[in-house]
């Protein structure tokens, strides 16, 4: 290296890699630091919106989308029956066993009392028609049950299980809620309902639990491995070990309070295997049942399945409310295309007065608008008032427009059609009208110079528009209820019906997350195929 | 110049490539955008319509291709008249003014789209449009979209597209109106050779008196749609003959006065200040009557050496210096604005503000015209 270079690298002023600014900093520093508090700027211009629409729109969204999935109310509310029916083989043909119903039996009683056996039963009802019956009749009956032939039995061999005593020694072993999984459960819920019952100053330390708990007791004991048992009756704290002194020998000839048929005498529905199934596979927290029925399938003992035929709905929505939005675009664009051209060739004071009539529509309300439809497509409406008169249709044979797909088509066509001339015009506006001439003057004739050159300069605009009316029209929901009928409904009137009337919201956040899946992919496919690059809307 | 190069009237000439004969045009039938034209283009010509903005160039061009219908008057492509032919029909190659590109195909489909119209095979198509692209010299642009061009590029696109297809006649509007002057230079020639080579007739509009002087067999003078003067770029600039074209065409001096006598082709006018000026009788009404000297700035001689027909006295006001030449603003006659060129070089004077000065020139380079422009 000579030496002038040397010189210069010590210089300040040499790095040309990296140049510094008078003051010394490095450029790309300086660059940063202004280009950062423009950027702090614009976001603190942005951030009313930002927060609204997270607030508004992100998390409801986000909420929709695990609604569809969520499901803890099952084992929310009935945690013991859940658990003991993990023992349960759901593909054998017998109900569950007596475990089992004893712990439903001390799940029923706190739900009952906190009246959420109902909600339980509802949503179970989705996936199970005719069991939130069984659920309202038990929860009545709840509280009759039987359930003092364990405690009676215990305190039997030892008096000392009728103290709060022996139950506070049991609490206070190493291992409660592992050991005794069923009775840590019922004790848990004896608490609240004890409470709920009587109110906060109730104490359960000075109190025995309901038979329920002594039930699930003897469940958790006979259950155990023989070594755990013996173990138990051996243990160093001396106090358990004389609790359990004897009990290993007399568990096989414990009476019972047989639980299964004091629920099978209040509803034989308990007896049914497919009430258990549709309860075992409900209940973990996070379930696909929601997105399984929205496709018309539901999971049996088979697998997934399909509905029978009578019950399908859902599928055949989809596909209609894509069919229909199909046909809707294409009518918006062939009757927009024209209006759009004259649009943007007119002069302008001629074609400002028809845009306004294209945009009158926008001024009126949607219900008029689609009333005025009713009025005018219904059978002794003005258009077939009309047909008939003009003798194209005679009066016996009067056409069904409204109520049905047609109405359907009809109307949201027409609603939808600003949103397609809207875009085309203002791309057609920027297409020269020297493209043509030249076109012309090269020799094309008229429809070749439009099929050739205008129409492909247009395509953008197309592509707009029709991205607008699509996505509009798949997520429609007041044109079709109200024209409709049955055959021209959308999915998303079904989802409206699931949210407001039959309250399925999980079923409507599944639909709904289909529905915007199914967009999205709809999008991905026309940014594949046409590139969304290629959409102008001005 | 050309042997066509002799101004046009409306008489009858057979064989012309395009003819218009008394044709009016008025967009909203009030006024009158074109007034009785009529103008002969013969085959293989380069005429040039030059003219100020809004004097009625692109109307002509417009209803010479067929966009627009004459109001009046009758327009003749090769002896056919042609009113009532649809532009597509007519065959006629067009550079528009904002080159009109298809903007969603490449420069090659560009070029193809008049012989894909023209039904031409494949491979004969790709020749001609490599050939085109070759004869501006973007060979290598034909898988390009027009928005990734270059203005001059673009307006090369624009030329060979209204070659490619072999027109007997093309127009060009204004096409080098958005370049700078370096390209449009260049453009000037490489068109100008085009159409040597070719043979085309081409009928080019322009409000650069420069380009139209170099580029053209004739010039077309307009001013509200009525052609001034049509005649070869040197006797445009030489014989004048009316005040506008010599004030549009190139820098002219302007002194105005009444003629006071008429020999032959030579008169003499006394101007406002009683200077007498001998002068070519271009066109006046005869003595008394008013008319404007027309003298280009070069022509005028600063301290002449020998005897020269005029001289006038001259104050000089202001004096720029611009390389190979000086520009100087004289007080001549009355006339504040008098400017004298003086090549730089081997001069014997050199001109101080304030100071007065000698002026010559022959009677032959002042041109006395009719009415004050
Ligand atoms: N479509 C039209 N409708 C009404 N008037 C028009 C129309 N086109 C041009 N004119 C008028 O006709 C006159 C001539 O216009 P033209 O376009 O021929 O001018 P030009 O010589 O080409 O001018 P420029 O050099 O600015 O292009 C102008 O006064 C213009 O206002
Ligand atoms: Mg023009």
């Amino acid at each position: 290296m000579s030496a002038s270079s040397t010189e210069l690298s010590h210089s300040q002023t040499h790095p040309a890699a990296d140049p510094l600014t008078r003051d010394g900093q490095p450029l790309k520093k300086s660059l940063a630091r202004a280009l950062r508090r423009e950027k702090l700027r614009a976001l603190l211009l942005i951030s009313p919106l930002l927060i609204f629409v997270l607030v508004s729109f992100v998390m409801p969204i986000g909420d929709m989308l695990f609604r569809s999935v969520e499901n803890k109310i099952v084992a929310d509310t009935i945690p013991g029956t859940v658990r003991a029916l993990a023992n349960w083989d759901s593909n054998s043909d017998e109900p569950p066993a007596e475990s089992v119903f004893a712990a439903l039996a001390n799940d029923m009683m706190l739900a009952q009392e906190k009246k959420t056996h109902t909600r339980l039963g509802s949503r179970l009802n989705y996936d199970q028609p005719g069991i939130s019956s069984v659920f309202r009749k038990s929860g009545r009956r709840v509280k009759k049950l039987d359930n003092e032939a364990a405690k009676a039995a215990f305190v039997a061999i030892n008096p000392n299980w009728d103290t709060p005593a022996a139950w506070g020694t049991l609490r206070s072993t190493v291992a409660w809620p592992e050991q005794f999984p069923m009775t840590a459960i019922s004790f848990r819920h004896w608490v609240a309902w004890l409470q709920s019952e009587e109110g906060d100053d109730a104490d359960p330390e000075a109190m025995v639990p309901h038979g329920f708990t002594y039930a699930s007791l003897y469940h958790d004991l006979s259950n155990m491995p023989a070594t755990s048992l013996e173990s138990l009756a051996t243990s160093s704290n001396t106090d358990a070990a004389a609790l359990f002194e004897g009990i290993a020998d007399q568990l096989d000839a414990f009476p019972s309070d047989d639980f299964k048929s004091q629920f099978a005498d209040i509803d034989k529905g308990w007896l049914r295997v497919d009430n258990w199934q549709a309860i075992k596979r409900l209940s973990p927290r996070i379930v696909d049942s929601y997105f399984l029925a929205a496709i018309d399938s539901e999971r049996t003992d088979l697998g997934i399945q399909r509905k029978p035929d009578n019950e399908r709905i859902y599928l055949l929505l989809f596909v209609r409310t894509i069919a229909l939005s199909l046909v809707i675009t294409c009518s918006c664009i062939l009757l927009g295309y024209p209006i759009a051209y004259l649009l943007a060739n007119l002069s302008v004071r001629a074609s400002n007065l028809i845009l306004i009539l294209v945009l009158l529509p926008f001024w009126t309300s949607l219900l008029v608008r689609t009333s005025a439809w009713k009025v005018l497509l219904q059978q002794q409406g003005v258009i077939n008032d009309l047909l008939v008169w003009v003798g194209i249709v005679n009066d016996s044979g009067r056409l069904v427009m409204i109520n049905n797909m047609t109405g359907t088509i009809i109307a949201m066509t027409h609603i939808l059609l600003p949103f397609m001339i809207l875009p085309l015009f203002s791309v057609m506006k920027t297409i020269s009208p020297t493209y043509m001439r030249a076109a012309k003057s090269m020799g094309a004739s008229d429809s070749l110079a439009f099929w050739r050159i205008y129409f492909p300069n247009t395509i953008p605009g197309i592509g707009a528009g029709s991205i607008l009316v699509f996505i509009l029209s798949i997520g429609y929901y007041i044109t079709p209820e109200l024209v409709g009928g049955t055959t021209g409904v959308f999915i998303s009137n079904r989802i409206a019906y699931h949210i407001s009337s039959s309250l399925n919201w999980g079923l409507a956040a599944a639909l709904g997350t289909i529905l915007l899946v199914l967009v999205m992919a709809l999008y991905w496919a026309y940014d594949r195929i046409v590139g969304i690059d290629n959409v102008k809307l001005g | 110049m050309s042997a066509t190069a002799q101004a046009a009237s409306s008489s009858h000439v057979r064989g012309a490539a395009v003819r218009f004969e008394h044709v009016q045009k008025s967009y909203d039938g009030v006024v009158l955008v074109v007034k009785d034209l009529n103008l002969d283009i013969a085959p293989g010509e380069f005429v040039t319509m030059l003219g100020p903005s809004g004097s009625g160039k692109t109307t002509c061009l417009m209803m010479l291709a067929g966009f627009e219908p004459a109001t009046h008057g009758e327009i003749f492509l090769n002896d056919k008249p042609i009113n009532n032919v649809p532009p597509r029909k007519r065959g006629i190659g067009m550079v528009f003014q904002n080159y009109a590109l298809f903007p969603h195909m490449s420069v090659a489909e560009n070029l193809a789209f008049p012989l894909e119209i023209r039904k031409l095979g494949k491979s004969e198509r790709d020749a001609k449009v490599k050939r085109a692209l070759d004869m501006v010299e973007l060979g290598a642009f034909g898988n390009r979209r027009p928005a990734q061009l270059s203005g001059g590029q673009q307006q090369r696109v624009a030329v060979a597209r209204a070659l490619v297809f072999d027109p007997d006649l093309v127009l060009m509007d204004e096409p080098l109106g958005a370049l700078d002057k370096q390209l449009r230079e260049q453009m000037q020639y490489e068109i100008k050779h085009i159409h040597e080579s070719l043979g085309v007739s081409v009928v080019y509009v322009t409000h650069d008196q420069t380009e139209a002087l170099t580029m053209s067999d004739r010039v077309a003078v307009f001013q509200d749609g009525v052609i001034q003067q049509l005649s070869s770029p040197d006797e445009l600039y030489e014989s004048p003959q009316n005040s506008f074209v010599a004030q549009f065409i190139g820098e002219n001096n302007k002194l105005s006065g009444t003629v006071t006598n008429v020999n032959g082709d030579r008169c003499t006018l006394t101007l406002d200040d009683g200077t007498r000026i001998m002068a070519e009788a271009v066109n006046i009404d005869g003595v008394n009557s008013h008319s404007t000297i027309s003298l280009r700035p070069e022509r005028v001689e600063l301290e002449p050496t020998e005897s020269r027909d005029n001289v006038v006295n001259g104050i000089v006001k202001e004096v720029l210096y611009l390389g190979d030449h000086l520009r100087i603003v004289m007080s001549v006659a009355g006339n504040d604005e008098f400017i004298v060129k003086v090549p730089n070089g081997g001069r014997s004077v050199t001109p101080v503000e304030g100071q007065s000065y000698k002026l010559g020139w022959s009677a032959g380079d002042a041109k006395a015209l009719d009415s004050v422009g």
